[in-house]
This record gives structure tokens, C-alpha cells and sequence, in this order.
């Protein structure tokens, strides 16, 4: 039995996402250790690109802020955000977006706003930043974030960063988008999308079963045909993420 | 040519007014702390403030009383949670806010630059940001009729960027992140550089390709060392987290807050005097060990 902790599956699993990859977007957290994470393991020519304009960071230390001294030195460019905005994240050169979020639903839209109205909110969250255009830009969508009812819920307050349809099942993204979120990452397991946009149960982690699934979940989880019980991450691994969130 | 160098007292007083909009720009790397606190200082009232990342240095202008509205993209302290002055302030019915994304707002400055009625971005499509903001639109393209989101220009009244180091003549070079800066001052009708160091004009025309500004955009320099603390100047100084984290629980507590802005900005007169409190032990802490570039050889024509 592993010792891992909830994080350290989630890290070790987003980091999987990211096998082969070679341009990943990453914000801070989580999908920050997952991307490092992935470049010393399954993803050796991963090049880690920051919201700052940072392309191909090194850093020799997990930096607090995605804008750190230490992801400048070592790194191959640094960019201003117009030419990473645009000619970068617009121009369709960013494989995969890392995003988090406090509330998804079934269809992927993320709200990283708002809980309760835009004008009373009860919780004001920090907002887009990127996020809206990278859900939109990057050629797919990874977001690692927590489980509960209280995340993934029927209705979005607030669609921060569009999923596959918009909250109430209709529409379907623009023409010149990407993929969209193609796979979920929580303490729990690994959801997957199917054609028509719905999240579906793909995988599930050491010890978890389906009912603490749905006891997650605020609307009725689809299952994948197959759904895999995920390894979990190995003993060499947890002591990568541990050398790197310290 | 005269010397565009002024002390940063000056500089405020001459360029900042009430009700400016007013841009320090940045993106988490030379933040313009040391002229935020001199604009506190002089009593600045109902600044329009843009920033993508309102970051601690609007949450003390907030908190100080300086501004009437907010213009940003992330609303938080980053790595760490909330600005709880700003939240206050937006709860209280006192700061108005205008939201965007990073690239809306890297956009309106992109358009304000260029003196264009707007910028067009693949953004905002099934995103509830155009409903919160009515000044996100859609225009058709007039060449396949393609709908596509547009902002308006942002033009702050004065932009003020940090920067490792300029010469006399207001010519200013930056590296590492540079973020939106050189937009931001271009957009702006006029422009404060702050730096860590004053340089002879042949330290930046041996390197003019470091240049983030040339001088005939700028209006004033002023020389401030660690006036960007404690977000961090690239080769100078390490972003200090330790003041990051701490400001969680100063800006939680209005009465805490009031105290640090005291104690921080109001009773000292400048950033020297600022270093001096941090102490030399803690300005040692945060100096990087070297790591220089090479050098590149532009040649010398005949």
C-alpha cells in the first residue's frame, strides 16, 4: 500500500497526461509539480511554457509564482505576452493547457470567478488570467483540481474558461478551437470526454471505489466502457514529486 | 541632451493626478513597489488602476485609499490566495472593477499602442466574461464574415515600469520577463521608468537589442535599487515569498494593514530608507549568485 498522499496521486497522474508531449502551458500548483514532474519522467523533451512569457524553463527549484527568476534562467526564450498570447497560444502552437479550477461541469466548462452572482459573489475567486483563451488556444485541455459535490456541480457559477458545451447542453466550440478538456484529474480518478462533450468515469485510483465517485459528483456520472484502476505512482516517482514540492 | 533623471518624489508629483488612470506594469517580475509607496505617500485619490495582476502593490494602493476603479485579468496574491483590501473594498461598494483575461488585457494595451479602435482576439467564445464586461464585443471580419471578440484600447494617463538598468537620457533595458511593459508605456501618454541602476549611455548603446524603451518615449527616470521588492528584479534581486505570504494575514486585518502602510511607506521617505528597515541581512538573502550571458559581437563598421 502506497503512502501517497491525494496530491501526490493527483500530480503523479496529471503527470501522465503529459506522456510525449512537447509543449505543455502550465500555471501554478499542482499542474505546475505535475508538468516538472513529467519532463524528468514520461515526457523527457517536454518544453514547460509560463503565462509570463517563459518558454522552456529549467528551474532548479518548484517556484512559488509563475513568475520567478528561477524559470528565466536556463530557459531557451523568454517572450513578451503579446508574442505568447498571440503568435504563440493563439497560433496554435501550445499542445496541451494545464488548468485548475473551483467548480466544472459535466460538459468541462471550468469557473475560476465567482461562487455565487458576478455582482453579490459569496466567494470572489481570482478570475481568467489565461485560462478562458488557453481553454480555447491550446491544441487539448488537461485540469487537475480537487473533487466534492461542491466542485463538480450541475451548474457552474460561472463559466470562467469554456468545456465542450455550454452549461445548459447547448452549443459546441467555436470552428478555429482546440479539443477542449480531454481529461480530468482529481483526487479520486481520471475522467475522460465522450464525442458529444459529456465527462465520463476513465480511471480510478488505488482504494477508491464508485460510490465515493458519486458521492463527488452533483450529477450522474457516465462510465467509460472500460474503466482502468490507475497503478498509482511508484516509489521512485513519489520521491521526484517529493524532491520537488519538498 | 537633458537629463531626464529626477528623484521618484518629483517624478509623482509631476506626472501622477487624481483621478490618472494609471498603469504599473510588470508582470510578477519588476513590479514598481517603490513608486506605488510614493504615490501613497502623496496622497493620490481616485486612480483608475490597470494591471493584469493587481498583485499586493494595488491591495496597499487600494488599502491607502488611492483608487476609485480596478482594470485587471487575476485577481489574487499568486501561490498564496486572495487581496483581501481589494475584496474589502469591492464588498464595501467602494472600487469599481473592469475584468478581462491576460490576453484581453495584453490586447487593450496592444491597441492603445497602436492607436487602433480595438484588438481582435480568439477568446471569450462560451465564456461568461462578455456578460460580466459589456465592453468585450464581437465584430464580423469584413473579409469571410467570421464573428470574432474584440477589447477597446486602454491608454493609461502615466504608465510606470521598473527595469534592471537605464541611461541619463531615458533609454531603459530589461531582461527576463518582460511581460506587457513595452505596450503598456507605449500605449501611455506618459511614462515613468524606475530603475536599479543608472548607467553611461554606451553601456546601452553596446547592447541596443536589450533595450526595452528608447528614451524619446520616456519621461522621467528615477533611480530606486530594490524598488521592485518584494516581487524580484532578474539578476539583481530574488522575489522575497516570505513578504507574500506573510501579507495574507496583514490584509486580512484592516487595522494590521493600516499599521504595515504606516510603518512601510507613510513614515519613511523613500526607498532607501525602505532598504534600510528590510535590513542588509535580508537584502544579502535575496542576491542571486552570478550567472552572466555571453556576449554578442555586433561589430564595429567602417
Amino acid at each position: 500500500m502506497s503512502d501517497a498522499t491525494p496530491d501526490e496521486v493527483m500530480i503523479a497522474a496529471a503527470a501522465g497526461e503529459l506522456a510525449g508531449v512537447r509543449t505543455v502551458f502550465v500555471g501554478i500548483g499542482l499542474p505546475n509539480a505535475a508538468a516538472n514532474l513529467a519532463r524528468q519522467s514520461v515526457a523527457p523533451d517536454l518544453e514547460l511554457i509560463y503565462e509570463s512569457g517563459v518558454v522552456g524553463a529549467r528551474p532548479t527549484r518548484l517556484p512559488d509564482s509563475i513568475g520567478d527568476p528561477a524559470l528565466v534562467s536556463g530557459a531557451a526564450a523568454t517572450m513578451s505576452m503579446r508574442d505568447l498570447f498571440g503568435g504563440f497560444l493563439q497560433g496554435g502552437r501550445i499542445e496541451v493547457g494545464m488548468l485548475g479550477a473551483a467548480q466544472i461541469d459535466r460538459w468541462g466548462n471550468l469557473n475560476t470567478t465567482v461562487i455565487g452572482p458576478y455582482d453579490q459573489p459569496s466567494v470572489r475567486l481570482p478570475g481568467s488570467g489565461g485560462a478562458c483563451e488557453i481553454a480555447l488556444n491550446a491544441q487539448r485541455v488537461v485540469v487537475v483540481m480537487n473533487q466534492s459535490r461542491h466542485t463538480f456541480v450541475e451548474r457552474v457559477d460561472f463559466v470562467t474558461s469554456p468545456g465542450h458545451r455550454r452549461p445548459d447542453g447547448s452549443g459546441e466550440r467555436p470552428s478555429w478551437a482546440g479539443a477542449g478538456p480531454t481529461a480530468v484529474v482529481t483526487q479520486l480518478g481520471v475522467y475522460h470526454f465522450r464525442e458529444d462533450g459529456e465527462m465520463e468515469l476513465a480511471g480510478l485510483h488505488a482504494e477508491v471505489d464508485d460510490e465515493t465517485v458519486d458521492a463527488g459528483t452533483a450529477w450522474a456520472m457516465l462510465r467509460a466502457a472500460t474503466i482502468t484502476r490507475l497503478p498509482g505512482p511508484l516509489a521512485q516517482t513519489l520521491e521526484a514529486i517529493r524532491r520537488l514540492v519538498g | 541632451m537633458s537629463s531626464k533623471v529626477v528623484s521618484l518624489r518629483e517624478a509623482i508629483a509631476a506626472h501622477v493626478h487624481d483621478g490618472d488612470t494609471v498603469a504599473i506594469e510588470g508582470f510578477t517580475h519588476l513590479i514598481g513597489f517603490a513608486a506605488a509607496h510614493e504615490v501613497i505617500r502623496q496622497g493620490r485619490r481616485d486612480l483608475i488602476l490597470a494591471r493584469l495582476t493587481p498583485d499586493l502593490v494595488y491591495d496597499q494602493m487600494v488599502a491607502a485609499g488611492c483608487a476609485s476603479k480596478l482594470v485587471f485579468s487575476w485577481l489574487g496574491n499568486p501561490g498564496v490566495g486572495s487581496l483581501h483590501a481589494i475584496r474589502r473594498a469591492i464588498e464595501a461598494g467602494e472600487l469599481e472593477i473592469e475584468e478581462y483575461s491576460h490576453h484581453g488585457m495584453v490586447a487593450r494595451y496592444a491597441a492603445g499602442a497602436s492607436h487602433l479602435p480595438f484588438f481582435p482576439l480568439r477568446s471569450y467564445d462560451g465564456s461568461d466574461l462578455a456578460a460580466a464586461n459589456p465592453l468585450i464585443r464581437r465584430v464580423s471580419s469584413p473579409y469571410d464574415g467570421e464573428e470574432i471578440a474584440v477589447v477597446p484600447p486602454l491608454n493609461p494617463d502615466v504608465t510606470i515600469i521598473h527595469a534592471q538598468r537605464a541611461d541619463a537620457d531615458g533609454n531603459v533595458q530589461a531582461w527576463g520577463i518582460v511581460g506587457v511593459q513595452r505596450d503598456a508605456a507605449l500605449a501611455a501618454r506618459r511614462v515613468i521608468a524606475v530603475v536599479e541602476e543608472l548607467v553611461d549611455s554606451s553601456v546601452i548603446r553596446d547592447d541596443p537589442d536589450r533595450t526595452l524603451l528608447p528614451g524619446t518615449v520616456v519621461d522621467a527616470v528615477c533611480v530606486e535599487p530594490f524598488g521592485a521588492h518584494p516581487s524580484f528584479a532578474q539578476g539583481h534581486y530574488d522575489r522575497d515569498n516570505g513578504v507574500y505570504r506573510d501579507w495574507d494575514a496583514i490584509s486580512r486585518d484592516p487595522s494590521r494593514l493600516a499599521a504595515w502602510l504606516d510603518e512601510w511607506v507613510r513614515s519613511l521617505d523613500g526607498r532607501a530608507a525602505y532598504v534600510d528597515r528590510l535590513g542588509p541581512a535580508k537584502v544579502d538573502a535575496l542576491r542571486p549568485d552570478p550567472r552572466p550571458s555571453g556576449s554578442v559581437d555586433y561589430g564595429s563598421y567602417r
